[in-house]
């Protein structure tokens, strides 16, 4: 009894001591607020959504990763300039199309800028718009079904890396040459670049309705590296803003020759100018050859198309339409704010940062305030349309985003670390490190006249000892900093795909409403589509073979196929009969030269096989479909070349 | 075998309150976060990094040297170390000791006062500049733009380049750039 009292009483002591500490824990909280809640702002809970859609382009794997913010999460990687064995991307028949380029197939390249398309200045959700550096491509991505569905290479250009931002009505996008060639191409030698090569600004009109890409013109600008841009908005729309380095014009040792001019330029082009010039019969038709690939959601195809000519427009032929601010010392962005008065210039070499007034510029050009020329384009006097100088906020500045409360948001490069400053007091008012070597930062909206200042999402180029170690190469990453108050807040760190170069964001609610959830089957227009298992077939045509296939849970259908010939070019169309959200259904063969198929409800897709040694050859679906998916497979029956083996299919009976 | 059981208790008890008493003591020291904060940022980024497998990158360098103790105390008093060890490629002009000594009497101890931190961080920017620029480049460039956002001059000098006067001792290729010992100090030109 005593002793039953005793553990009573220490188990009373126990309980006591859990409260108290349940007490020092709430007061704790109370009084370490800022500290401890961090956690809380990234944590969404299982089945909840994030707030917004964060499009973080993968740099050098070429594609475009989407993530949730707060969260960090990552929900799809979208391949755009790369092919993508996960989805079959660029190798599957249909969407082969997408990577051709007058080069012929390029199934790489260095995805940079994401942009969203805008409608009156503020986000529309509708697509997003990426350029590939390396052979000049602009890629616009349907924000209904995730999916690259078009891809238009550019001309006279070369490191198209100014690119692709989008008009406050996505009236156009945007794609600028980073190094400047002989326009057209011939065979000249490097040392007279000076004078002789040409940098071209390509304006890319995007039709309204369906998104589609064509080349209204392209500015020849002179032949400096043409690095960011920007465009105008509100008072400022209309015109486009381009920054420029190498204004010395070396084709050499480029991180000494291009750094001797103390100031190069931010270029201003009034588009609607130029535009209102080509729309009355100017310029001048250039002949060229590029791709223009589309993909047609309705047949589930791409289809390339070699265009053979181009619109050219000489600056000099549009008095009033180009002008060049000076800006200190190779500047890297160039920024606009909200209000589209002030153009951000950052000097990568520069410890300031520059900010023009497009007011001033404008009164610059009316009273033709000017320092000379450059190639006959007037060069406005660098004080006539200086706004401000942020001075020294850090070493090596890159790229400015902006809030909605009147602040701008700077990384450097050098200094590894984001500064906030007031735009028009010019005052810095805060920093924080990145880890480490932080390139661009994003603002959903934050090129539009309606950013949604909450969150900044910093990218880094290097993490060294962020996370664990995971051989020489380590991830880059991004960092989500809350910047809801006057002091920004470090809130998450996450690794990213590929090189986070920059990235776009949006308000989830813009596009969750829209995301396709299957592909109707009667609206399957593909010319190999089958729409029911009575229908499927297998069809010869000389030494080429065409299967009709469907698939449904858990069978293809035929599942047993006879009188394929070594040597045959077996195509297998294959239509996903599902009509459920979320059951995709793959298949493969053994021994097929390519990828899977990742096919969607409702959708076919196409891959080549072609036997090379007799035997019974077996395939099977590649996506956990359901509870029978391991059971869902078959047999194809290859004998020799020379043989008579008749040709026939079947599903569920034995193949007579 | 019951007081067994009771002694359990009891060291659970005792265990539980040395628990909450760890948790009340970090609790205090979260609390007072806001004003510790700038002061360990200052002292994190990539200067900071264990790493003794790469090529010592510019500061690494400064450090390691006997020559430069002067220098690496300014550093470290003006907290501009991690201008020094990212990627760069940067170019460091390091001035010796005995460079600092020249300076005149006082300087140094001024200087290295905490309420002289920017001007001395001024100073120190002035001497690293974006680029890995050998000597032989260096002959070839009439100036330089130093991280402060000022200019030095380049002079040459039977072939040899002269930095803003001082003359370049020895050269040691680092893992993010290069450094160059220098004789003199480069002081900034007033505007």
């Amino acid at each position: 009894m005593k002793n039953i009292l005793k553990s009573i009483a220490a188990l009373v002591t126990v309980l006591i001591a859990f409260t108290s500490c349940n007490d020092t824990k709430k007061s704790d909280s109370k009084s370490g607020a800022l500290a401890s809640n961090v956690a809380e702002k990234v944590y969404v809970a299982p089945g909840e959504h994030d707030e917004f859609y964060a499009f973080v382009s993968g740099g050098f794997s070429g594609q475009l990763a989407v993530y949730g913010l707060p969260s960090g999460r990552l929900f799809k990687v979208i391949p755009v300039f790369s092919q993508d064995a996960e989805k079959a991307w660029g190798y599957n028949e249909e969407t082969k199309p997408m990577l051709e380029t007058s080069h012929g197939f390029i199934p790489w390249d260095d995805a940079h800028h994401p942009d969203i398309s805008q409608t009156a200045g503020e986000l529309d959700g509708r697509w997003v718009f990426i350029n590939g550096n390396n052979t000049p491509r602009i890629a616009k991505i349907d924000l209904t079904t995730f999916e690259t569905t078009e891809i238009i290479e550019i001309p006279n250009s070369a490191g198209n890396h100014s690119s692709s931002f989008v008009t406050e009505n996505t009236e156009y996008v945007v794609a600028g040459t980073r190094f400047s060639v002989p326009v057209p191409q011939k065979d000249m030698p490097i040392k007279d670049y000076k004078g002789n090569f040409k940098g071209a600004l390509t304006f890319i009109s995007v039709e309204p309705e369906h998104g589609h890409m064509d080349i209204k013109f392209q500015l020849i600008m002179p032949g400096f590296d043409y690095d960011l841009s920007h465009p105008g908005r509100g008072k400022s729309h209309g015109w486009f803003f381009f920054s420029t380095y190498n204004t010395e014009e070396a084709s050499t040792l480029m991180e000494v020759n291009a750094s001797q001019n103390d100031k190069d330029f931010i270029a201003a082009v009034n588009w609607k100018k130029i535009e209102e010039y080509v729309n009355n019969g100017g310029g001048t038709m250039m002949p060229a050859n590029y791709a223009h690939n589309v993909y047609d959601e309705s047949t589930h195809m791409a289809t390339s198309t070699m265009k053979k000519e181009v619109l050219t427009v000489n600056p000099l032929d549009v008095p009033g339409a180009v002008y060049l601010m000076p800006t200190p010392k190779s500047p890297h962005g160039c920024d606009v704010d909200p209000t589209g008065e002030y153009i951000v210039g950052s000097g990568k070499l520069s410890a300031n940062l520059t900010i023009h007034s497009f007011t001033k510029m404008l009164d610059a050009i009316e009273n033709e305030k000017f320092a000379g020329d450059a190639y006959g384009i007037p060069i406005i006097n660098f004080d006539d349309s200086l706004a401000g100088v942020v001075e020294q906020p850090g070493l090596g500045p890159l790229h400015t985003e902006f809030d909605d409360k009147g602040n701008a948001y700077t990384t450097f490069f050098i200094s590894s670390e984001v500064v906030k400053w007031k735009v028009g007091t010019w005052e810095v008012l805060d920093r924080q490190p990145c880890y480490y070597s932080v390139g661009h930062l994003m603002i959903p909206g934050g090129n539009s006249q309606k950013p949604f200042g909450k969150y900044v999402l910093a990218m880094n180029k290097i993490t060294k000892d962020r996370y664990l170690p995971t051989g020489p190469e380590v991830t880059q990453s991004a960092q989500l900093y809350d910047i809801s108050g006057d002091k920004m807040e470090l809130l998450l760190d996450f690794p990213t795909v590929g090189e986070p170069h920059y990235a776009a964001g949006c308000p989830a609610d813009l596009i969750k409403p829209r995301s396709k959830k299957l592909f109707p089957l009667e609206e399957n227009n593909h010319p190999y589509a089958t729409k029911s298992e009575a229908d499927t077939k297998v069809v010869r045509d000389g030494n080429t073979v065409h299967i009709y296939m469907t698939m449904i849970r858990s069978h293809f259908s035929p599942d047993n196929i006879e009188g394929i010939r070594v040597g045959d070019k077996v195509y297998f169309h294959v239509t996903n009969l599902e009509q459920d959200y979320d059951v995709p259904h793959g298949v493969s063969m053994i021994g097929a030269n390519t990828s899977e198929l990742l096919i969607m409800p409702g959708q076919t897709e196409t891959f080549l096989w072609e036997p090379k040694q007799e035997g019974v050859w077996p395939f099977y679906c590649t996506d956990f479909c359901s509870a029978l998916h391991q059971e869902m497979q078959g047999y194809v029956r290859v004998s020799a070349a020379n043989a008579n083996t008749p040709l026939k299919w079947s599903l569920g009976e034995d193949i007579e | 075998m019951n007081t067994f059981k009771q002694l359990g208790l009891v060291l659970a008890c005792i265990s539980l309150f040395f628990a909450c008493k760890n948790e009340s003591q970090e609790a205090q020291s979260t609390t007072s976060v806001t004003n510790t904060e700038e002061t360990t940022t200052e002292r994190s980024g990539q200067a900071f990094i264990q790493d003794d497998e790469g090529t010592p990158n510019c500061l690494q360098i400064a450090i390691g040297s006997p020559d430069h103790k002067t220098l690496v105390a300014a550093v470290q008093a003006a907290q501009v170390e991690n201008a020094l060890v990212n990627v760069g490629p940067l170019t460091v002009f390091a001035p010796t000791d005995e460079a600092f000594a020249a300076l005149p009497e006082g300087t140094i101890d001024n200087l290295l006062k905490p309420e002289n931190k920017n001007t001395l961080a001024d100073i120190l920017k002035y001497h690293v500049t974006p680029g890995n620029l050998s000597t032989t480049i260096l002959t070839k460039l009439p100036k330089l733009g130093q991280a402060n956002n000022q200019s030095v001059q380049v002079e040459v000098v039977d072939g040899k380049p002269v930095i803003g006067g001082a003359n370049i001792i020895a050269s040691v290729p680092a893992g993010n750039g290069i450094v160059h010992v220098i004789d003199k100090v480069l002081l900034p030109p007033s505007e």
